[in-house]
């Protein structure tokens, strides 16, 4: 037992050894403080103002400051985005600015960018109103240009109009305004000065439902002329390109003017006047013209001026938001903190690791040089009830493990911690599952390829799925390396058998090999030297002999890794001092698993050493069914049904073992240790919270509830027991999963590769080829490296996990600004 | 009628009503009102709501904040939900959820009409509709000089047209009228709704005809306490009262002969359902009736999501929106105000 005591600790075993402490700071380097720390990102704070609703917090402004200047930067970043440039960090070094001074600065940028942002609107709304204008003179001239027709086709467009409302004529109403629209109109064609139009320029998408309008409101008293422009105008509001149409309505009558002029505002028309006359039109348009070269000039250099004040914020938008985010962090953290009855010094608490003490009391003793404080920070231990943090160190390697484990639950504080086993394990089970060195060949080239551009690729942003695979680089590279082996193992190299540790222990019984496949073959040197004989591919005993071995193997090692389960139970339960759970679980447990399965494990090791034909059913099954019998043929050594009977009893006695003395004992503890004192406690316990109201440091006494406890180990027995069979059962799936990887990449290379190879024709060799590899890659590399991946989860997660790991901690999230830049990317 | 919704509901509304009930979900809570009803500034209220689901629509406006700004940029998320949802509804839900917005249609051609009558500019009053209740050719309402214009002009293209058969006349547009128009636009709204959702029949009708009855009957009171010391006759007033409904046709006939808020309550407080709203006010009072319907309508539509498959989840969802962005702008309000003391007089929690 001191030989365990004495052996090196293992770092990712048991997490970090955390501390509670307590920070008293003077309020003047209270900020420079907090940021050491986030630079350290070794302490965890603990929201002391939990009750405080955001606004009602100490440093609310300062907050409410970050959160503006971060809506700046915002803005900011969305200019520049907007004007199609990419912030990029100059190559200068940059000065190192404060708050203040960066608020008044952001402030001006601000300002200064809404000042030119209204500016070039205006100039682009003008602009765009003289482009209308060109247009509608373009384009309304032409209508106009052909003013001696023009008459004529008004003519025949009312008496069509006339004729159109005859066949609505059916109310009286409406018969009786075709009649007086009749009356005003006639003098109409006949004076050219009644009739009047107006020209203008309309969205493309408003234009069918703007003459609808037109001809109800004047009672198709109208003509209404259209034409398409011939380029887009820019729409200040959504910086988009629109089709727009100039039309040309002619009308008569003051009344329909306002109205037309009414519903031109209301579809948000503009209205440009036209003059009649084709000399004085030209003279316009030229003026026109020129103000829009003008104008175009001064609108470019606006936006260059624009670009190059945003060029020059881009330098430092990066280094200003990062600035801005810790200082929000800061300040968030700061909230976390409680004022101390004289109001000069902030609380603070907070868990970090041991290891980091030093590390935190000198960057506290800095924060204090530094802002010339005349008292030190106050940094001291308390002790605390509560269960700390739980924190691994890990590394690039070991973190995807961790992660794997954490995906289950976070460890009980100083739990041990499965990730250790599962970084050689889990790869290891996938193997057993996804063994075929070709396969595994693929893979470690796909890891390789990610571990290669680790740098590149860490730096820059991936697709959910690309992240996925590229956290789990290292996960995949072990996965690889095991399946290489493994493959080698089964002797499968996309399922092609290899005769790479030399020749067949096999071989046929006569030259012509006629028989091989009936009476089969004679071994005639040693066995292979490693892994499954290729001979055994495409023989008629192939599958019986390789489902034997992996059954049995997985049988072995699912045994195995829940004994090491079980053991581990053992070591936390040592670690915690809890020599209970060792005598009224450990024991029991270990004696039933191994009575039953682990007399089953050495039955197969014995059968494969000495090549019996025992059929290990029988024995199993015969051993609950009459323990007495005799074995007969399948005995396999010396003492065995003396060894069963034992076995049995042994398993029968476990059962109550680990479910009956452990509740007993410990309700007899527990009236032993509050014998006579149960009033007392109650009293001291209340006395306790008035004291200390914030944190109220002891234990509730808890009521001990018997039949829960004993519930509660009923239910955990039960599990056991059941879980003993169901679990080993489970464990079968690593040979099922292997036999569907290896039939369904033999199919794939019978089937599909030898099949397109048997015709003599480049076309369907090249088509087989194809067909083969998109299987391969598609199937077997994605879906079944998925399916294997999953599978040693789960063994993992419920096969092992369960036997001693409650994962019910919660993960240290220290203050850190590094951590911060993360969540944001 | 019960079917067998259970069966074929989710093929075609089960997505929606999965991503309703989210929403929902996202609604402000007592505890939320509880902060909000102690924040001392604009900012503050900000600062609470971006921890809700309003945070995005609100971070990027620069202080200092207007009630307006904040209700604006709430409702705004109302619209994109909605939008959301009416994009992915297939018939009858999207047909249902159109219906939700007549009622702001109507009230939007009512403050246009109005608007251009006492000569305000239209672009501003376009400011002030609501968006649900949006159509094309809104802006085209000031060209509009009387009532079988408006019909004739406008509205004939829009859901609305139906509706104005009751009320096309030819006399000219005055606030008289047009409040009679709304009411009247809005009980052939309600009725029609009513209707509609019959026809779905199951659940949706069963849930949808007892929030629209209550609707229907607000809206006598409601007609009925406005209309106390108006010219308008009981004949007129008894025409504007919807026909369905829990008062239909009995309490209409009472309704409509009422002088004072007294009678009114008398004739209320025959039907259970309405006298334990009536029991919370005192004699002769009728400020806070708005607040007690208020309260029993969120109670109703809360219940409204105890039961799977059927719409009356997605109306019950906008109302609610709809109340909790008016309690926002209740407590924005108070707050600019410096009213404190008056922030819980119609904030109706709804959780």
């Amino acid at each position: 037992m001191e030989y365990i005591d004495r052996l090196p600790a293992m770092d990712l075993m048991r997490s970090e050894k955390m501390m509670l402490v307590q920070l008293i700071i003077p309020v003047e380097s209270a900020h420079r403080a907090v940021s050491y720390l986030g630079e350290l990102g070794l302490l965890q704070f603990r929201d002391l103002n939990d009750d405080k609703s955001p606004f009602q917090r100490t440093f609310v402004n300062q907050v409410k400051r970050c959160a503006e200047m971060s809506r700046k930067l915002r803005f900011i970043k969305e200019q520049i985005h907007k004007a199609g440039l990419t912030p990029s960090p100059s190559p200068a070094p940059q000065p190192d600015i404060d708050l203040e001074e960066l608020e008044i600065q952001l402030e001006e940028h601000e300002h200064g960018l809404i000042e030119m942002n209204a500016n070039s609107e205006k100039l682009q709304q003008t602009y765009n109103e003289l482009l209308e204008f060109k247009m509608v003179l373009q384009k309304a001239g032409d209508f106009l240009l052909s003013t001696g027709s023009h008459v004529a086709t008004q003519e025949t467009e009312l008496a069509e109009n006339i004729h159109v409302n005859d066949d609505y004529a059916e109310t009286s109403s409406l018969l009786e305004q075709v009649g007086s629209n009749f009356q005003e109109m006639l003098p109409g064609p006949s004076n050219q000065t009644g009739v009047r139009f107006i020209s203008g320029i309309i969205c493309k998408s408003k234009v069918l439902r703007f003459e609808r309008m037109l001809f109800r409101t004047t009672r198709g008293n109208m003509l209404f002329n259209q034409a398409p422009t011939d380029d887009q105008i820019l729409d200040p509001a959504t910086n988009e390109l629109v089709e727009k149409i100039v039309f040309v309505v002619f009308f008569s009558g003051e009344q329909a003017r306002v109205k037309i002029l009414k519903i031109c505002e209301a579809f948000g028309a503009n209205c440009y006047p036209v003059a009649e006359d084709t000399i004085r039109r030209r003279q316009i348009t030229r003026e026109v013209l020129s103000h829009l070269s003008d104008l175009e000039t001064t609108l470019e250099a606006g936006l260059r001026h624009r670009d190059k004040a945003l060029i020059s914020i881009g330098f430092h938008l990066a280094k200003w938001m990062n600035m801005v985010r810790r200082e929000k962090a800061v300040y968030d953290t700061l909230n976390m903190l409680n004022f101390d009855v004289t109001k000069k010094c902030l609380v603070g608490e907070g868990w970090c690791p041991i290891f980091a003490k030093t590390k935190i009391q000198e960057a506290l003793q800095r924060a204090t040089t530094d802002s010339n404080s005349q008292v030190g920070v106050i940094f001291h231990v308390m002790h605390s009830v509560e269960s700390p943090p739980t924190y691994f160190k890990t590394n690039h390697l070991t973190n995807a493990y961790q992660e794997i484990v954490d995906a289950y639950g976070v460890a009980k504080y100083q739990e041990a911690n499965p990730a250790v086993y599962t970084i050689i394990t889990f790869p290891f089970l996938f193997a057993v599952m996804f063994g075929d060195w070709g396969h595994g060949i693929c893979l470690l080239l796909g890891a390789l390829f990610l571990i290669a551009r680790e740098k590149k690729l860490g730096s820059q942003k991936l697709g959910s799925f690309m992240e996925m695979l590229f956290g789990g680089r290292y996960v995949l590279l072990l996965m690889s390396l095991f399946s290489i082996y493994c493959g080698l193992i089964y002797n499968e190299f996309f399922s092609v058998p290899f005769h790479i540790f030399g020749n067949s222990a096999y071989r046929c019984r006569d030259t012509t090999c006629s028989d091989s496949r009936s009476v089969g073959l004679v071994k005639y040197q040693d066995t292979y030297p490693f892994g499954v004989d290729p001979s055994w591919r495409g023989s008629r005993s192939e599958l019986p002999f390789l489902n034997s071995l992996k059954m049995k193997m997985s049988i072995l090692f699912g045994i195995a890794q829940m004994n090491l389960g079980i053991i581990l139970s053992y070591f936390n339960a040592r670690y915690f001092g809890n020599s209970l759970d060792i005598k009224y679980q450990f024991v029991p447990q270990m004696i039933f698993l191994n009575s039953l399965f682990g007399y089953l494990s050495l039955l197969i090791i014995i059968k494969w050493c000495s090549g019996s034909q025992a059929d290990l059913y029988h024995v199993m099954i015969y051993m609950f069914l009459s323990p007495f019998e005799d074995l007969g043929e399948n005995k396999l050594f010396w003492g065995q049904n003396v060894l069963q009977v034992i076995l049995l009893l042994l398993a029968v006695i476990a059962v109550p073992w680990m479910l009956f003395p452990k509740p007993f004992i410990l309700k007899r503890l527990h009236t032993e240790r509050f014998q006579g004192r149960s009033y007392t406690a109650l009293g001291t316990s209340d006395i306790y919270d008035d004291e200390e109201p914030d944190s109220a440091r002891e234990p509730h006494l808890e009521e001990f509830n018997f039949s829960e406890v004993f519930v509660h180990q009923m239910i955990h027995s039960i599990e056991f027991v059941l879980g003993a069979v169901s679990n080993t059962a489970s464990y079968l799936r690593l040979w099922a999963l292997s036999l569907a990887h290896s039939e369904l990449s033999t199919v794939f290379y019978e089937k599909v590769l030898l099949l397109a190879w048997g015709y003599d024709n480049l076309v369907i060799r090249l088509v087989g080829l194809a067909v083969f590899s998109f299987a391969t890659a598609f199937i077997l590399l994605m879906m079944e490296t998925l399916s294997a991946f999953l599978h040693a989860l789960r063994l993992h997660w419920v096969e092992f996990q369960n036997k001693f790991y409650s994962g019910d901690g919660y993960k240290f999230r220290p203050f850190s600004f590094a951590a911060l830049n993360e969540d944001e990317d | 009628m019960y079917g067998f919704e259970a069966l074929t509901f989710n093929i075609h509304g089960g997505y929606l009503e999965a991503i309703v009930r989210g929403y929902r979900s996202g609604l402000l809570t007592a505890a939320d009102y509880n902060n909000l009803c102690q924040c001392e500034t604009l900012d503050d209220i900000k600062m609470h709501l971006s921890a809700t689901e309003y945070g995005s629509y609100l971070q990027n406006e620069p202080s200092p904040l207007h009630t307006t700004t904040i209700v604006e940029k709430c409702t705004l998320k109302l619209v994109d939900e909605y939008k959301h949802m009416l994009a992915q509804a297939t018939e009858p839900l999207s047909t249902f959820l159109e219906y939700i917005t007549y009622g702001h249609m109507i009230d939007n051609v009512v403050l246009i009409v109005t608007g251009t009558l006492h000569e305000r500019d239209v672009q501003e009053l376009l400011e002030k509709c609501h968006p649900l209740g949006m159509f094309d050719s809104i802006a085209t309402l000031a060209v509009a000089q009387n009532m079988r214009e408006l019909y004739r002009l406008v509205l004939v293209d829009t859901p609305l047209a139906p509706y104005f058969s009751e009320c096309i006349t030819s006399e000219d547009l005055d606030d008289m009228n047009i409040e009679i128009m709304r009411n009247t636009l809005y009980k052939a709204y309600l009725e029609d709704f009513y209707r509609f959702c019959k026809t779905l029949g199951g659940a949706t009708a069963e849930i949808m005809s007892d929030l629209l009855a209550f609707e229907a009957d607000r809206r006598a009171v409601n007609i009925t306490i406005n209309s106390i010391g108006t010219e308008l006759t009981r004949d007129d007033r008894r025409k504007l009262y919807s026909n369905f409904g829990l008062l239909y046709p009995y309490g209409h006939e009472e309704l409509a002969v009422c002088e004072d808020i007294d009678q009114v309550r008398a004739a209320m407080e025959k039907y259970p359902p309405y006298q334990s709203i009536f029991s919370k006010l005192s004699y002769g009072e009728s400020q806070m009736l708005d607040k007690a319907f208020y309260e029993e309508e969120v109670k109703r539509l809360c219940l409204a999501f105890e039961q799977q498959f059927h719409y009356g989840v997605f109306f019950a969802y906008m109302r609610l929106r709809e109340q909790e962005i008016r309690n926002l702008m209740w407590i924005s309000e108070c707050v600019a105000q410096n009213q404190k003391s008056r922030v819980h007089d119609s904030v109706v929690f709804i959780f």
